[in-house]
């Protein structure tokens, strides 16, 4: 590995796993609010042991995603100082903004946390709309710089001097919101199969018709019915942000589908793999005319091929696989739910449990598709940290020992991964559902203890 | 004052909280650990009540701190990139165990040991990476041309000036931690803790002082132009001097009360954080221009005038929206301690 694979294998790393904490950590706040209104609607004392056993979990679980998004935030300078040079000059305001996001949600998940008890019910899902708002906006503002990497904007070069800045114009880049927009919804699309993942593996652990079932039950609906409608959601965005590559990053297109050849009436191809010298996707299964029309709107629209760009500015070809599994993940999403959601409501049957079983893995899954489409995203717009305008290359450190840093992050990643996997089991082992809910029921028993 | 002034001013505004906050911070883990086994005099268990709701504050502000850097003086950023890479993956590091660990305590009762052995001696170790910061910018070992500069560690590391600053980082540290603890500890009427804490910032500010004087001494030696910078404003710096006599005194001082413990530890706290914000002003202004010796100046660093405005004008809301909020949660979350030691004292 040369120095700069080194180097994004190393902030790659950092990422994969800074992601799912990150991910989680916007979607569960979400899932707590929905708990939250639905205690509020139904006066159900389940749906607050609930939000109240979410939010140890979200407490647990920032133990890894702050630390990791602390490493993010100062090794974007250590390993990227080219590419911050340029962010600092022009780019500057989301990550100044995202502190400020990121303090209102920790500031309001106290006052959620220590008074919960003592505020009036209104003041506590204003407060848990801030948590929910700030984990939202920091994920917003920090992707905003992702999209202004892919469609940069607000300057120029001229003799390599950075001119007409305009930091607003960079922030409201041409993909802002739509790019955000996916990564918001696929985080909420994650919250929710998350959860809906624990509640179903749980119910095939209780007996059907105890109190500990039935308050899983209740979980696994209420993450169906909001996994259904974000799932939904973000293929629609979904659709909106391959208009985007199609228009702004035509080769990052191109790679994601395997095609070489400009033309119009292109298919689309699901699997297989991309053969560099057969110039074409090995073993997939092609649907004609379809990825014009997902372009365009139109069969007629002509997608550009990688054989109308320098080689050097290809990606690397095994993005179609990512790209692949982060649509087929996310269109099964969908269908599970619905699926679900129609044999609950229409038919009036308990779920199988086979389809409990789909539920368990479509948590995970859901995890992976999140980490494919940053990969994709973000290798498919190698070579360029900046797209068309800085170059990885010019963007790394001039300091070339990695390997030792390296090691000491991965092992540092692996203590935090297992230690955050014990700490939720050793928890939840020792407060159970039914020990929660009959403290639920007692008056002036404290039911949130004090979290971080 | 010129834009850059005006934003250097801002980034030496910042250092100097997180500087205090993150002293008190580390210094409270390494108390913990020390007194672990002094179970009666509840020493151990101030310092970690006062390090639970700190970490969150402190690892943003170490991101907000970086991002204030870059944004103000991208510049900058290629040259202190490169020339911390090393020290500051290893603060990156330790940092994530120390928070990561603190958190996982609250749910796992039996990492409270673990932690508090993790956070003791991070506590001692981070702060002594962290001050190493100062040594790198001024000492000039960052080498090379523009691009593609190195930090020559065989220099540093040979430094006494680093070894200086090293150990008055540490010696602030436990200092600090010290005289804010038994500040603390006497507010939640802990009294056997107080006095284990007054004696321990009786102890470390002569050292702290001991320590102050060896890095002027070695300064002199190594940055020359810096040392006669900080000597231009020789007063200040005996002023500052003055508040560390008056925090001294305010320790040994009869507290004006029925109680029979001696002392006004908030006085001294006062006064101290003065001798420090006095101090550290009279490092910053005989460092300008520079902020890397000798490679980037202020002028040099300096962000696009547009994006100046834009992000100082972020600062003003941020700041005006979130320092309200933050007064009125600390608000409650004192309340919350001293009732909770109330509750604790009742029981015993």
């Amino acid at each position: 590995m040369d120095h700069i694979q080194m180097a994004r294998a190393m902030f790659g790393t950092n990422m994969a796993v800074h992601i799912i904490f990150a991910t989680i950590g916007v979607g569960l706040p979400m899932m707590m609010l929905a708990a939250e209104l639905m205690y509020q609607r139904t006066k159900d004392l389940q749906y607050v042991v609930m939000a109240k056993r979410w939010t140890k979990t979200l407490g647990v679980l920032l133990g890894v995603g702050i630390p990791t998004g602390t490493i993010a935030g100062v090794q974007l300078s250590l390993l990227w100082p080219g590419f911050m040079e340029v962010i600092g000059r022009v780019m500057a305001l989301p990550f100044q903004i995202e502190i400020y996001a990121f303090m209102v949600e920790a500031l309001f998940m106290s006052i959620y946390v220590y008074a919960a008890e003592k505020i009036k019910p209104w003041a506590r899902i204003v407060s848990l709309f801030f948590v929910a708002f700030g984990a939202m906006a920091s994920a917003v503002l920090i992707s905003n710089v992702h999209a202004f990497e892919g469609t940069p904007a607000g300057f120029r070069f001229e003799n390599g001097e950075i001119v007409d800045v305009d930091p607003w114009a960079a922030f409201f880049n041409p993909s802002f919101l739509v790019t955000a927009g996916h990564t918001a919804l696929t985080a909420y699309t994650t919250g929710a199969f998350v959860v809906a993942a624990v509640a179903a593996y749980k119910m095939l652990k209780n007996k059907y018709g105890t109190t500990e079932y039935n308050f899983h039950q209740k979980a696994l609906k209420l993450s169906i019915v909001l996994g259904l409608v974000f799932s939904f959601l973000t293929a629609l965005n979904g659709h909106a942000t391959t208009q985007h590559l199609y228009r702004e990053q035509p080769e990052k297109l191109a790679a994601a589908e395997g095609l070489f050849e400009t033309k119009d009436h292109a298919g689309l191809t699901l699997f297989g793999y991309t053969d560099r010298e057969a110039q074409e996707v090995k073993y997939g299964i092609e649907f004609p005319w379809v990825l014009s029309f997902l372009s365009g709107n139109s069969f007629d629209t002509v997608v550009t091929g990688l054989n109308d760009f320098p080689e050097e500015y290809w990606p690397p070809l095994y993005v179609h696989i990512l790209f692949n599994a982060m649509v087929i993940i996310g269109s099964g999403l969908i269908a599970l739910a619905l699926f679900a959601l129609v044999w609950n409501k229409w038919l009036k049957k308990e779920y199988p449990r086979w389809v409990l079983w789909l539920f368990v893995a479509a948590g995970p899954l859901s995890v992976i598709s999140i980490e494919c489409g940053w990969i994709f995203a973000c290798t498919g717009r190698q070579p360029w940290t900046i797209y068309r305008m800085l170059s990885t290359a010019d963007s790394v450190t001039s300091y070339e020992n990695l390997g030792f840093l390296f090691s000491m992050f991965i092992l540092v990643y692996f203590i935090l991964c297992v230690s955050v996997v014990f700490t939720l089991l050793y928890y939840f082992k020792r407060h159970s559902v039914m020990d929660d809910i009959y403290k639920a029921e007692q008056k002036d028993v404290r039911l949130f203890d004090s979290n971080s | 004052m010129s834009d850059a002034l005006l934003a250097i001013t801002l980034v030496w505004g910042f250092i100097f909280l997180y500087a205090i906050m993150a002293s008190m911070d580390f210094g409270a883990g390494f108390w913990a650990m020390t007194y672990i086994k002094k179970e009666e005099t509840n020493a151990t268990k101030i310092a970690n009540s006062y390090l639970s709701p700190t970490w969150e504050v402190t690892n943003t502000f170490v991101v907000g701190l970086v991002i204030a850097i870059y944004s103000l003086f991208p510049g900058a950023v290629f040259p202190i990139g490169v020339a911390l890479i090393v020290p500051a993956s290893l603060i990156l590091v330790l940092l994530c165990i120390r928070s990561a660990f603190l958190v996982f305590s609250h749910s796992v009762d039996k990492y409270e040991k673990v932690l508090t052995y993790i956070s003791g001696l991070t506590g001692l170790i981070i702060p002594g990476l962290l001050i190493s910061v100062l040594p790198i910018t001024h000492l000039g070992f960052v080498e090379g041309v523009r691009g593609n500069e190195e930090l020559n560690l065989s220099k540093l590391f040979t430094s006494p000036n680093e070894y200086a600053f090293v150990g008055f980082g540490i010696m602030s540290t436990l200092f600090l931690s010290s005289l804010l603890l038994s500040d603390y500890s006497k507010q939640a009427d802990e009294m056997k803790a107080y006095k284990i804490y007054r004696r321990d910032a009786m102890i470390t500010g002569p050292l702290m002082l001991v320590m102050a004087l060896m890095v002027m001494f070695t300064l002199k030696n190594e940055a020359n132009w810096l040392y006669e910078g900080m000597m231009k404003n020789s007063a200040l710096l005996l002023v500052s001097l003055i508040f560390f006599i008056i925090s001294g005194v305010a320790l040994y001082l009869p507290y004006f009360s029925k109680r029979e413990v001696k002392g006004m530890p908030r006085l001294a706290v006062i006064a101290i954080i003065i001798q420090y914000l006095i101090g550290s002003y009279v490092y910053g202004l005989a460092h300008l221009p520079y902020i890397i010796y000798p490679n980037v100046t202020i002028l040099s660093g300096f962000t696009d005038p547009t994006s100046f405005r834009a992000v100082f004008a972020t600062y003003i809301v941020g700041f005006a929206i979130l320092v309200p909020g933050f007064y009125y949660f600390w608000s409650i979350f004192m309340k919350d301690q001293r009732r909770k030691f109330k509750r604790r004292q009742m029981t015993n």
